[in-house]
């Protein structure tokens, strides 16, 4: 672990320097422990692959003693091994249909498999949330098979729909939204990544297991699904 | 109690101090570009200093009181007038119902704040009034819709007020040259010696390329030992340094994560200095402790909670 000073009122703790899920297992338990341990000075926190961005109240703390106490509330976490930290598995449903896998045909022409093989590939996998950023709720899952690891388009569009089901490289992702992106759109799910009224907000977590199911044109009407979000 | 909007102009915002709490789902913190001048609006009124006002940058703004308040305007000269009377930013003004506030174009600065007694009282969303567009927070009607013709911005409760100006002393000249101070950090390591040095002694342009995202510099290249790096939490401030060695410093609607190389980070008051610069501004940086970055901040707030506003004209 080392914790490093970024400007007056934020540092950086890294557990690691490449993505694995040891180092996803200590980030999540370290944004837990910050979370309920340090809240009286702690105004927000990023958690990513390797690290998480501390940001503290400066009229509260300062360099010293943000750093004394994540030391001592991560170190005596990490002795601690009665501290278990659940993951909950969550099924999304994903309609891989052609009217929504905009980007399936080059998926399908990089692999050299089949639509069928590529759903298939794509979701038979377990997917860990690795870290949310870019856009409200967007979840960084990994890591995909490397057959259908197809990298970013060279220009990305101007507007993917959201539910939109992505690949980039070794990662996978859905559009909470409809932003601009690059990733290759293989399916989209009529799941709601992100729901201002809810009480957690967002879908996933940082640590949650993913996991996609397949569903035809059909069933995703039944649950909501939207080819034309304007 | 309200404002309404007679022309938008070219960008007015309504934000808050930002939405603290959600970046670990994504959710940036929007908030003032520049929070010396947002923050002394507040204290010229006595709001509380987190309370909504309006951010407006460029000017064309113009909008009608239809009641009796106080207002305070800080940061860029945008050319404002009241009932077509010209007036100076940093201090307050008393209005009266019907009076009209028109800014033309900056003379100074890029960013006005136009703070109202009692601050402005849009929905709240995840604890701020912030707007963030792109995120579909904040505004008027609490999903980031532009301002409008014709909308009208609810206010609070006016609290008398004796008319005041902020210290000559803590006004900044927008127009002077810019030197500010980077604290070292992130991937600080990974750049050579020789681009270091080139960093901390070129001069940069602020670029066309400007936004609530963040502020795109030209001038000499940087290179890091590294392409890319495992993404990761981007501070308010922090300096990108992408494949073409064109710094990119990050400034309040920045996404929460990312995966450039970052050379180091701004305070936020350098930060709000930056956004007071316009295309063509130039900028030069200098390294600094952290804990130089903290004895600032804390003098700043010090003076802000408990320094006297000069009084009068």
């Amino acid at each position: 672990m080392r914790i490093e000073p970024v400007n007056e009122s934020t540092c950086i703790v890294y557990f690691g320097d490449q993505i694995s899920d040891e180092t996803a297992n200590l980030v999540r338990q370290a944004t837990a422990t910050i979370r309920r341990t340090m809240a009286d000075v702690v105004t927000d926190l990023v958690p990513s692959y390797t690290s998480v961005l501390v940001c503290y109240d400066l009229e509260r703390t300062d360099r010293f003693g943000i750093s004394s106490r994540l030391r001592r509330a991560l170190e005596q976490e990490a002795g601690d091994t009665a501290v278990e930290t659940t993951s909950q598995v969550l099924e999304l449903p994903v309609y891989y249909g052609q009217e929504v896998a905009l980007d399936l045909e080059d998926v399908c022409e990089f692999s050299g498999l089949s639509r069928d093989d590529v759903i298939r590939t794509h979701s038979e996998q377990t997917y860990r949330v690795y870290a949310i950023g870019f856009s409200p709720g967007f979840a960084y899952l990994g890591t995909t098979d490397p057959r259908i690891a197809i990298p970013r388009k060279s220009s990305p569009r101007l507007r993917v729909p959201s539910g939109s089901v992505g690949i980039a490289g070794s990662q996978t992702a859905i559009y909470p939204s409809a932003t601009p992106g690059g990733w290759q759109i293989v399916g989209r799910t009529p799941s709601k990544m992100i729901d201002w009224e809810s009480e957690s907000l967002a879908l996933v977590q940082v640590g949650d297991r993913v996991k996609f199911r397949a569903i035809d044109r059909e069933e995703f009407i039944e649950l909501g699904g939207q080819f034309d979000d304007a | 109690m309200m404002l309404e909007i007679l022309h938008p102009g070219i960008l007015t915002l309504i934000q808050d101090l930002g939405r603290y709490g959600y970046q670990h789902m994504g959710v940036t913190t929007g908030g003032p570009m520049d929070e010396h001048a947002f923050l002394w609006a507040n204290r010229l009124l006595g709001n509380p200093l987190d309370a909504a006002q309006l951010e407006i940058t460029f000017g064309g703004l113009s909008l009608q009181a239809h009641s009796d308040t106080w207002i305070a305007l800080t940061g860029a000269d945008l050319g404002a007038h009241i009932n077509k009377r010209p007036v100076r930013p940093w201090r307050t003004y008393s209005i009266a119902r019907g009076d009209r506030i028109d800014f033309s174009a900056p003379l100074t600065g890029l960013r006005a704040y136009l703070a109202v007694s009692g601050g402005i009282q849009t929905p709240s969303k995840l604890g701020s009034r912030a707007t963030v567009s792109r995120e579909g927070l904040g505004a008027l009607d609490g999903a980031g819709a532009k301002l409008a013709k014709g909308d009208r911005i609810p206010i609070g409760k006016p609290t008398p007020i004796t008319d005041t100006s902020v210290p000559y002393s803590d006004i900044p000249d927008y127009d002077k040259p810019l030197r500010l101070g980077v604290v070292p950090g992130y991937q600080y390591q990974h750049f050579s010696q020789s681009a270091r040095a080139r960093f901390f002694s070129g001069e940069y342009e602020v670029s066309q390329n400007i936004d609530r995202m963040g502020y795109r510099l030209t001038g000499e290249a940087i290179r890091c030992d590294l392409d890319g790096i495992v993404s990761e939490g981007i501070a308010y401030g922090a300096i990108q340094i992408p494949a073409d060695g064109q710094p990119i410093v990050l400034m309040k609607d920045r996404q929460t994560i990312g995966g450039y190389p970052k050379i180091g980070s701004l305070s936020a008051l350098g930060a709000g200095q930056l956004a007071q610069r316009g295309p063509g501004a130039l900028v030069s940086f200098y390294p600094i402790d952290v804990a130089d970055a903290e004895a600032r901040r804390l003098i700043f707030n010090q003076r802000l909670r408990k320094g006297p506003p000069g009084i009068g004209k």
